[in-house]
């Protein structure tokens, strides 16, 4: 089932969380709602839910209008960041509940919801917690539970919030990829909420990402990272080094390199900035290549196969990062200290007109 | 050569026996614990002790017979009467109050709240007043309940209300902070499972107060039975009839029959005890809960 | 109307749980406070003041407001101990101990008034030595001070534990480094963390007293002017049919009540500000 989300308003006070959002989810795609805290992310994912009020706009399943269906008949599946089980309830009856609370007419037998509450906890690989109470499980177990007991009662879409959030890194990152694989099998329509690119880089069909209540841009992962549309999303989804750049004639020039912009030729000439991924600036033996900028090693860092630098360019003041492999640090010859040559490989030049990236 | 030859000076060996940086010395923490607990037993330990040292000074049959005679029933009987009343009036009013308080956010909710305070702080004497004057034959709704023959000051009701107006804060005070530290995340998850709002409080929000609500009832129990001023301005103390326990004390203790006295004060400490120690009881299952590993 | 007074929330019940909540209180104790006010109102104010002006009524309050405050001070400084060797001791019987501060909280006031005054009386177990001494407790204003001791204990206790059981074991350490002794520490770190915990448990403790009654009468002897506390007196004059008389007195002890309340709950706020660091 489909989501439209049209023209969403919320306020809270002089606070406007959710700006006049608008954005089409796809069936059974898995979307990312990415951006940084306070970037209204939660409160729109809770308006699809029907626990938050908008102010303004609808929201559509499958074209059917569902702003004033209350939260308890939407058919949402929700999946709280802190899981929000219920404490006193066995796995069991966590999971059955939202069957049992369904009326008499269209309650499942006894039986029935035995099987279906079974069948579930295997699905997520805890069968055998059934008659356990959620304190007794860890994080990663309370949250697959969590995730049971929304898929019980058949929504129609999912709706996760941070669902790794509260988690270690290394539980975190099993539990991405086993949502992943779970999502390939039953292929629910599902939104998750998350500030980490690379949750929502790894994990997600769609990326909207969110800034200020605003949409910034929605694509597949691949768009948003290889296409940033603006400076923020450019700088929110990995580590950026900015050069300073005259635009001239659809070119950036820095020093005597010239980069390709996308800003059409009939645009005013200026000041720009462009915007580099550490893994795509060249680390040079020499000055010999068209464009190489020369610079200093300030410091090298090496985390486990990538070795990361830090490299002041002549003439420049900020320090630029460069990521390579270790071992071609070490055919290079370089240490801390070395004079070197560096060239941006591919880039984003964006107008500086003030808004600049954070 | 010469560095590597002298090591770091040994500490001082006239440093005291090692002592924590956050702790006293020994004799200090004894003499703290001492005042303490001397403290605690002039005012705790012995006049409990002397409560129960005075009921079965003269053996078990004095103390049940003193129990048992018509008036100390009486009073007995009408002392439950009013609390099987006032309890659960104030248990509907703190649970309605603090779903209201916790689960909301509406303008005014600080006054609501220091309003639910008000009777802890004013005077059980002034609550009986307030309602002489109010309901009282001399007062403003005196006539009009003469001509109806209701009669509340001097009677039953007017005691009713007075204890209803004394410990109505008890169960609220008690559910307020619990709910509102439990959040709403259960109820809200409670309604996408498609749950209705009866639903979510019977099956997931009174579990997770119960005991908040075991305790509250308790205690406004305790204090329900052992109210005293207020009782004592409205109910006329007719012997057998508008006398509860706590005036039946009064009137023991005043008629110098401190056995009796004690005697029937010996139930209502008892009652006492037992609230204090449904208190731990709570308190020790909410630690267990919050840090499962220390217990 | 609802719209701007609160902010919308899925979670039903409001409708009904506010406004049970409000009849309630509304009935049973607003309309009657109200009511209560209006009466004393009708007074002329040369009644008023005569009543409340009376020297006996004077000799009351000084006594009521006197013993309140000593026995605030006393609780102020043994809570402050109690707590401190609940939080940081340990001790046979803690827990026992721990349970039995809620006691006066719980005891009816007549059981402890009657205790009370066997224990003190010149020939109770406390009060045959205290005679030796030279002390006489009951029947004399030191009993005043004794009960209102007894009925006040619990709140300087329960305000200052959870804050001291709060209390970051590292603030202390970092004085210690810094080479503060464990005196400075005290006085310079502890203290004045738990200042307004302290401060609320005395005004709680302060405000109990002063409308306290059934703990009080036994052990007072109720002599006039000398160890009749002023709810006492509103009691005898309501037992005289003195309904504005009492109604006057009734309504100063009941403007002191609602003082205390805001100041109690002005440092509850101030308190809670120190909790959250």
């Amino acid at each position: 089932m489909s989501i439209e989300i049209e023209h969403i308003n919320k306020r809270y006070g002089h606070f406007t969380a959710v700006d006049d959002v608008s954005l089409s989810l796809p069936e059974g795609q898995l979307t990312a709602l990415l951006g940084p805290s306070g970037s209204g992310k939660t409160t729109l994912l809770r308006i699809i839910a029907g626990l938050e009020f908008p102010d303004s706009g609808r929201i559509r399943f499958h074209g059917e209008d569902a702003t004033d269906v209350h939260v308890s008949r939407r058919g949402v599946g929700f999946v709280f960041q802190h899981y929000a089980l219920f404490k006193h309830m066995t796995v069991f009856d966590n999971v059955a509940y939202g069957l049992t609370v369904k009326p008499r007419r269209l309650r499942p037998g006894k039986a029935e919801i035995r099987t279906r509450v079974m069948r579930l906890l295997e699905l997520v690989q805890l069968d055998w917690t059934a008659n356990r109470l959620p304190s007794q499980l860890s994080g990663g177990q309370r949250q697959r539970i969590a995730l049971a007991r929304a898929l019980a009662v058949e929504p129609k879409v999912l709706l996760l919030d941070e669902p790794f959030g509260a988690l270690d890194a290394k539980v975190r990152a099993e539990l991405r990829r086993w949502l992943r694989r779970l999502h390939d099998e039953i292929h629910l329509t599902s939104v998750f909420v998350t500030h980490d690119q690379e949750e929502a880089l790894e994990v997600s069909d769609r990326i909207v990402v969110m800034n200020q209540g605003r949409v910034e841009q929605e694509g597949t992962p691949e768009e948003v990272y290889d296409h940033p549309a603006n400076p923020f999303v450019f700088s929110f989804l990995g580590q950026v080094n900015l050069f300073h750049a005259r635009v001239q004639d659809g070119q950036a020039r820095i020093g005597d390199l010239a980069l390709p912009t996308s800003t059409p030729e009939d645009q005013p000439q200026g000041h720009g900035l462009a915007y580099v991924r550490p893994h795509d600036i060249e680390i040079l033996p020499d000055g010999s290549a068209q464009g190489a900028l020369a610079a200093v090693i300030e410091g090298i860092t090496v985390v486990g196969p990538t070795a990361r630098l830090e490299l002041k360019v002549a003439g420049g003041k900020d320090l630029i990062h460069a990521e390579l492999p270790k071992s071609r640090l070490r055919s290079l010859g370089l240490s801390r200290g070395s004079d070197t040559w560096v060239r941006p490989l591919n880039s984003r030049v964006f107008m500086d007109n003030g808004a600049r990236a954070s | 050569m010469s560095t590597l030859a002298s090591p770091i000076p040994p500490l001082s060996s006239e440093a005291p026996a090692w002592q924590r940086a956050t702790e006293e010395p020994a004799w200090i923490r004894r003499l703290l614990i001492g005042i303490a607990l001397t403290f605690l037993g002039l005012f705790l330990v012995l006049p409990l002790a002397v409560v129960l040292y005075g009921a079965f000074e003269q053996g078990l049959q004095v103390w049940y017979a003193a129990i048992t005679e018509p008036d100390a029933l009486a009073a007995i009987r009408l002392t439950l009467l009013v609390v099987a009343i006032v309890v659960p009036l104030n248990l509907v009013f703190g649970v309605m109050a603090a779903w209201a308080i916790a689960k909301f956010e509406f303008r005014g909710k600080s006054v609501l709240i220091t309003l639910i305070d008000l009777p802890f702080a004013i005077s059980p004497v002034v609550v009986g007043l307030i309602f002489v004057i109010l309901l009282g034959s001399q007062g403003w709704l005196g006539p009009w309940l003469a001509e109806h023959d209701l009669r509340i000051i001097f009677a039953v009701p007017g005691i009713i209300i007075v204890i209803a107006f004394g410990t109505m804060p008890f169960v609220a005070r008690e559910l307020i902070p619990l709910m509102q530290q439990q959040g709403k995340e259960e109820e809200e998850s409670s309604l996408t499972l498609g749950a209705n709002g009866w639903q979510t409080f019977w099956r997931v929000t009174l579990p997770n107060i119960k005991w908040g609500v075991i305790y509250g009832v308790i205690l406004c129990n305790a204090r329900a039975m052992g109210e005293f001023g207020a009782v004592a301005i409205v109910s006329g103390r007719i012997r057998g009839e508008t006398n509860t326990m706590p005036l039946h004390i009064e009137v023991l203790y005043n008629e110098y029959l401190f056995t009796a006295a004690f005697a029937v004060s010996s139930l209502l400490a008892g009652l006492a005890i037992v609230t204090i120690a449904v208190k731990s009881l709570v308190e020790w299952r909410d630690e267990r809960q919050r840090h499962p590993a220390a217990a | 109307m609802t719209l701007a007074l609160r902010q919308p929330s899925v979670i039903p019940g409001f409708g009904i749980t506010l406004g049970f909540t409000l009849f309630y209180l509304g009935l049973i104790l607003l309309i009657p406070i109200g009511a209560f006010l209006l009466y004393t109102a009708q007074m002329s104010w040369a009644d008023f003041w005569q009543a409340v002006s009376h020297r006996q009524v004077v000799a009351s309050y000084k006594l009521s407001f006197g013993a309140s405050l000593i026995a605030a001070l006393l609780n102020l400084v043994f809570g402050a101990i109690v707590a401190w060797v609940l939080v940081r001791y340990r001790f046979f019987g803690k827990r026992v101990i721990d349970a039995l501060v809620d006691l006066p909280f719980a005891m009816p006031t007549a059981v402890a008034g009657i205790a009370l005054v066997t224990l003190y009386a010149s020939t109770g177990w406390v009060g045959q030595y205290l005679e030796i001494l030279g002390l006489r407790v009951a029947y004399t204003q030191l009993g005043v001070v004794v009960a209102l001791t007894y009925i006040g204990l619990p709140f300087v206790v329960r305000t200052v534990q959870p804050v001291l059981e709060d209390l970051d074991r590292e603030l202390e350490e970092a004085s210690a480094i810094l080479g503060a002794n464990r005196l400075t520490t005290l006085r310079r770190v502890i203290l004045p963390a738990l200042l307004p915990a302290l401060l609320t448990g005395f005004a709680l403790a302060f405000a109990r007293a002063l409308g306290e009654y059934g703990s009080v009468i036994f052990i007072a002897g109720n002599l006039p002017f000398r160890t009749e506390i002023t709810p006492l007196l509103i009691v005898a004059k309501a037992e005289q049919y003195d309904y504005p008389g009492a109604a006057a007195i009734g309504t100063v002890m009941l403007l002191a009540a609602f003082v205390l309340l805001l100041l109690i709950n002005a440092l509850q706020w101030w308190t809670a500000r120190y909790t959250r660091r």
